[in-house]
């Protein structure tokens, strides 16, 4: 059975590759975006774009209606409940930055930060980097086999002297969901607080950010299909006031004085000198257009493609998968070959994949592995998208048999 | 621009006349395999370079007057770009190391992705190493 994306209509850059002969198997890095999120880009300059909260004047009211507009559209897409939950970031990587810098306070000498071995350099570094700063100590839950938390370890390993805990919801190299269900509320017996890191997990699937019951949840426009240069910062209530400024400049102050200010609350204390201001417009676009279908037949697709993707995999026999994927990506390598020369042959080929160590290399030193080629997929993939990747894979292997 | 070195010549000839990417694929491993060899004693940390998404090795084997450098990576494809590579640069002088013009040259052998400033290629890594290696004897 061929499946077909009814949506990759909705993506111009899908023909665009197709034009010129490429297949794009690599949204776990960054996602095509719809037409619908391109045209809200053009229409913001060129009906004239204006800084937010500033001004009085007609363009600026304009402009600052359609970003908190999108601010609560993010806030409904991910069941915040109040749009001063939700603080714009650079990146989501800069979300994480700011938690780190921002609950440092919270940190003495001795106490535990929790990280798990999957997690990517951006929920990984910052963490490491605070233990340093504060002599904490960095633990590093363990995995199994599945590429899923172990939870018997954590539950040894998450006590009393643990402070924070900051997890993936969805592992970018394994593509497996791991069990925040169970690991959540072990941080919360000893009064941690919860972050989840959403930035694969946030694009399958929809998922409530107050079920999930974190203190925090960071996200990445540019993988959900929105414009780059935009992250989400989640936080409870109670979460958000434990956090202390750490980027000072315009905006962000209510009152200054040569030598001394006060700061606004979350969410605009938080946002610090110019906000992506078209990128968050076109972010709200992507939501608005993400909102209107039907995410049970997203869901559906998906897993239908990633489950073909499995299938062909499993039937070479020289491939080795890494871990238990279960949605969304698959990381691979092919017995005695070197990732790297695959990843050659497949780029000549015109299939875009990752390769590499995918920005977790302690995980991958973890799994022994060097590297791994990793194909991902989008709402907009369909079965001739790894039809051909496959057709590619062959001829690579042949090649370098 | 120099004129091609009589190997470099034949090289170019054959990689020009490869009509499709697997003949390129085919060729670039062939050249991999010619490589000078290195010893597994020298595959060191010292000799190991630094951002490549590979293991490169790179020896400096330079007289006085001309440049020599042995390398070596644990990915074929790579290997034969290194053999391309020191092909070219390969008995040049230090001086003329900074005048040559790889990107054409890589162009020419229908590669020039491979210089991409991308960060995950290796090759950029490879000559930045070596222009150091050569500047430091300066």
């Amino acid at each position: 059975m061929s499946l077909i994306s009814p949506w990759r209509s909705d993506f111009p850059a899908l023909a665009a590759f197709e034009a010129e002969n490429q297949t794009y198997l690599d949204s776990a890095a960054t996602a095509q975006k719809p037409l619908v999120l391109i045209d809200a880009l053009h229409a913001c300059y060129s009906y004239g774009i204006a800084n937010v909260h500033r001004a009085q004047h007609l363009p600026a009211e304009r402009s600052t209606q359609a970003f908190e507009a999108a601010r609560q559209k993010m806030a409904d897409w991910i069941g915040a409940g109040s749009p001063s939950r939700i603080v714009f970031t650079r990146g989501a990587t800069e979300a994480l930055n700011l938690l780190a810098y921002g609950l440092e306070h919270l940190i003495q000498p001795g106490d535990d930060i929790v990280v798990s071995a999957l997690e990517h350099h951006a929920n990984l570094l910052p963490w490491q980097q605070l233990a340093l700063r504060r002599q904490a100590r960095l633990v590093i839950l363990p995995i199994d086999d599945a590429g899923m938390v172990d939870l018997d370890a954590a539950r040894q390993m998450i006590g009393s002297r643990t402070r924070l805990l900051a997890v993936s919801q969805l592992s970018n190299v394994l593509g497996s969901w791991q069990p925040l269900a169970e690991l959540l509320p072990m941080a919360r017996t000893h009064g941690a607080l919860t972050i989840i890191d959403g930035a694969q997990g946030a694009v399958h699937g929809r998922h409530d950010v107050q079920k999930i019951g974190c203190d925090f949840y960071v996200l990445s426009s540019h993988k959900l299909y929105g414009p780059d240069g935009v992250g989400i910062l989640y936080g409870r209530n109670e979460a958000l006031n434990q956090l202390q400024h750490w980027q000072f400049g315009g905006e962000m102050v209510r009152a200054a004085d040569y030598h001394a200010a006060e700061f606004h609350s979350t969410p605009f204390g938080f946002e610090a000198g110019t906000p992506p201001i078209a990128g968050v417009i076109g972010l709200g676009a992507t939501l608005d257009y993400l909102a209107g279908l039907d995410m049970v037949a997203v869901s559906a697709h998906e897993q239908s493609l990633h489950a073909e993707l499995m299938a062909g995999l499993l039937a070479r026999k020289s491939i080795r998968i890494v871990a238990h994927p279960q949605t969304a990506l698959v990381s691979f390598n092919a017995i005695g070959v070197h990732h790297a020369d695959l990843s050659h042959l497949l780029t000549e080929q015109g299939i875009a994949v990752r390769s590499g160590t995918h920005c977790a290399m302690p995980l991958m030193k973890h799994l022994g592995l060097a590297g791994a080629i990793r194909v991902s997929l989008g709402l907009y993939n369909d079965s001739s998208d790894l039809q051909r990747f496959f057709t590619a894979l062959d001829q690579a292997l042949e090649l370098l048999a | 621009m120099n004129a091609l070195p009589t190997a470099a010549a034949q090289v170019l000839e054959r990689f020009q006349q490869a009509a499709s990417w697997e003949q390129r694929a085919r060729l670039l491993m062939q050249w991999g395999n010619q490589l000078e060899a290195v010893g597994t004693e020298e595959c060191n940390e010292t000799n190991r370079i630094q951002g490549c998404e590979s293991l490169v090795w790179l020896i400096d084997a330079s007289s006085e007057n001309h440049l020599h450098f042995r390398a070596v990576s644990d990915a074929r494809i790579l290997r034969g770009l290194l053999a391309l590579l020191l092909l070219r640069i390969n008995g040049l002088t230090r001086q003329e190391l900074d005048t040559i013009d790889l990107a054409d040259w890589f162009a020419q052998l229908g590669l020039s992705r491979q210089l991409s400033p991308s960060r995950s290629n290796g090759l950029n890594a490879v000559l930045q190493r070596m222009r150091e290696l050569a500047d430091t004897k300066t």
